[in-house]
């Protein structure tokens, strides 16, 4: 099920991804399409100046956004799943809330929040928030009481067996739902970031290039949007492998 | 006699508003004693072991050992349960290693971890891997539980019990779907450990000979409410090569009678 990738293959796809990159560029042959050429030298003069502010700006955004939606979608989740009544209670609830779009949230959270770094940042936690919740929950449901009993037989009250028991049961989950979320959170990050900021890759791409034609500055922009996606993708997943690693060769039981 | 280590008073206990498995049942267990506890599945086996392990409350009465009610897991109790509840993401060690780790992290509080225990992680150390080895297990110290047999998993966790140095041993069908080699290579080897440290050892089962093997005295109970303890007296534990030895099978026999009238009477 896992490809891993290798640093070879991740060399290869870059090295296709600029091939396509430069014969669309030549077939489409406008200023709108700059071949990869043009756009490389900007992105590396620009990363280390007013770029890289953007990349850290909106980096700290989503690294904010995620802290703040696992700290707490995972104790719920947790919580939830070891007590069947309220999960039975909250479940419906979650049901419906779980896939609206959050992004339409926007406006009701920049009047409720002001239009300050928070109301972004806590849009996408919103995002992150239920994808870790309904994962965590069911991981926790999965936990059988044995187990429980046998940890709690050696001592262990709530805080141990958060600690040795429903923590590291649950993280390999919320690194999944993160794995799986961080590209919707991004996305929304960049609608987020076109407005009330002056700050972010959203308002660099589409304020600062986009809207004044600087379209090899857009396409740098574009490019430090895409790092940080695959950035934060592949370090959670080294992650995940790392701590999946029980998970590994079958299981037997 | 000497004062009994635990004492069962009254014990009533059902679940969740069903028919009460124990109804004003008394039971004392003395220091150092080996007991097997038989019967049907669904006679409350289990039940008692988690009673007596601090796991589930009695409805009426109590569960005292060593003079003190028990309200929630006692430290200087061991509990093996028959699914043995290994954390599948945690290695031989990682798992042999939890109580300890369990301890540690409270601090020698009492409550959690004995008052008189005194932390020493290099210690713990040596303890664990002195254990695996004893157990036969060391060299698989790094593997995870989905990769062993079902018995190197029950070392597993029996060695995660002995490390705590329970005086209170309880085993939940230790020896079930286990192979017969490994199960009397593990039967001597906690016949000798509950000898040579005194541990009272308690173990359920529903199987007649592993009972009569390992009980000193043997517990039978019956589906539907236990109230006075039937217990039958069993010196076969001593006998070396119990497979051709008349007494022993007397024994299983006579296990087996009891039992039988039990179910008739029952229905």
């Amino acid at each position: 099920m896992h490809h891993r990738l290798t640093p070879t293959a991740a060399g290869m796809g870059f090295l296709m991804f600029l091939a396509f990159w430069q014969a669309l560029a030549w077939i489409i042959h406008r200023p709108i399409m700059p071949s990869p050429v043009e756009v490389l030298p900007v992105f590396f003069a620009s990363i280390f100046g007013e770029l890289g502010f953007h990349l850290l700006a909106s980096t700290a955004r989503v690294l904010a956004a995620i802290g703040i939606a696992v700290l707490t979608a995972a104790p719920i989740g947790i919580g939830l799943g070891q007590l069947p009544r309220m999960d039975r209670i909250f479940a419906p609830l979650i049901a419906i809330v779980y896939p609206i779009p959050k992004i339409v949230l926007l406006p009701v959270i920049y009047v409720l929040m002001g239009i300050t770094d928070i109301s972004k940042i806590l849009l996408i936690a919103l995002i992150i928030f239920f994808q870790i919740l309904v994962v965590v929950r069911d991981q926790a449901a999965k936990l059988r009481p044995e187990l429980i009993l046998s940890v709690r037989s050696l001592g262990a009250g709530r805080r141990a067996l958060f600690r040795y028991v429903y923590f590291p049961a649950s993280l390999p989950a919320v690194l999944t739902a993160l794995r799986l979320s961080v590209g919707t959170a991004i996305a929304v990050l960049f609608i987020a970031e076109q407005s009330l900021t002056t700050w972010g890759l959203g308002y660099y791409i589409v304020v600062e290039t986009y809207q004044v034609l600087r379209y090899p500055q857009m396409y740098a922009g574009i490019l430090a949007m895409s790092l940080l996606g695959l950035a934060l993708y592949f370090v959670i997943y080294s992650l995940e492998l790392k701590v999946c690693a029980y998970q590994d060769s079958g299981e037997t039981g | 006699m000497t004062v009994a280590m635990i004492e069962i008073r009254d014990l009533t206990f059902a679940y969740g508003g069903g028919p009460p498995i124990f109804e004003n049942f008394n039971l004392k267990i003395d220091r150092g004693a080996a007991w097997s506890v038989i019967g049907p599945s669904g006679c409350g086996k289990t039940t008692l072991l988690y009673l007596l392990a601090g796991l589930h409350r009695a409805d009426n009465g109590t569960v005292v050992i060593d003079g003190r009610p028990v309200v929630r897991p006692r430290p200087r109790t061991g509990l093996v349960l028959q699914d043995h509840g290994l954390l599948p993401w945690a290695s031989v060690r990682e798992n042999a290693r939890l109580g300890l780790s369990v301890w540690e992290f409270y601090g020698s509080d009492g409550t959690h971890a004995p008052a008189n225990w005194h932390k020493d992680r290099a210690d713990a150390d040596r303890r664990v891997d002195f254990w695996l080895q004893k157990l036969g297990i060391a060299e698989l110290r790094h593997q995870y539980p989905s990769k062993l047999s079902r018995g190197q998993r029950q070392r597993t966790a029996i060695v995660r019990s002995l490390i705590m140095e329970p005086d209170l041993l309880l085993l939940d069908e230790p020896f079930s779907a286990i192979d017969a080699p490994t199960r009397e290579e593990l039967q001597r080897v906690i016949t000798n450990l509950i000898r040579k440290s005194k541990t009272a050892c308690i173990i359920v089962t529903h199987d007649i000979e592993v009972a009569v093997t390992m009980g000193e005295k043997i517990l039978v109970l019956r589906k539907g409410a236990n109230q006075s303890p039937l217990v039958l007296e069993n010196e076969c534990t001593a006998i070396e090569d119990r497979h051709h030895h008349p007494a022993f099978h007397n024994k299983c026999d006579e296990l087996r009678q009891i039992m039988g009238g039990l179910a008739c009477t029952t229905g």
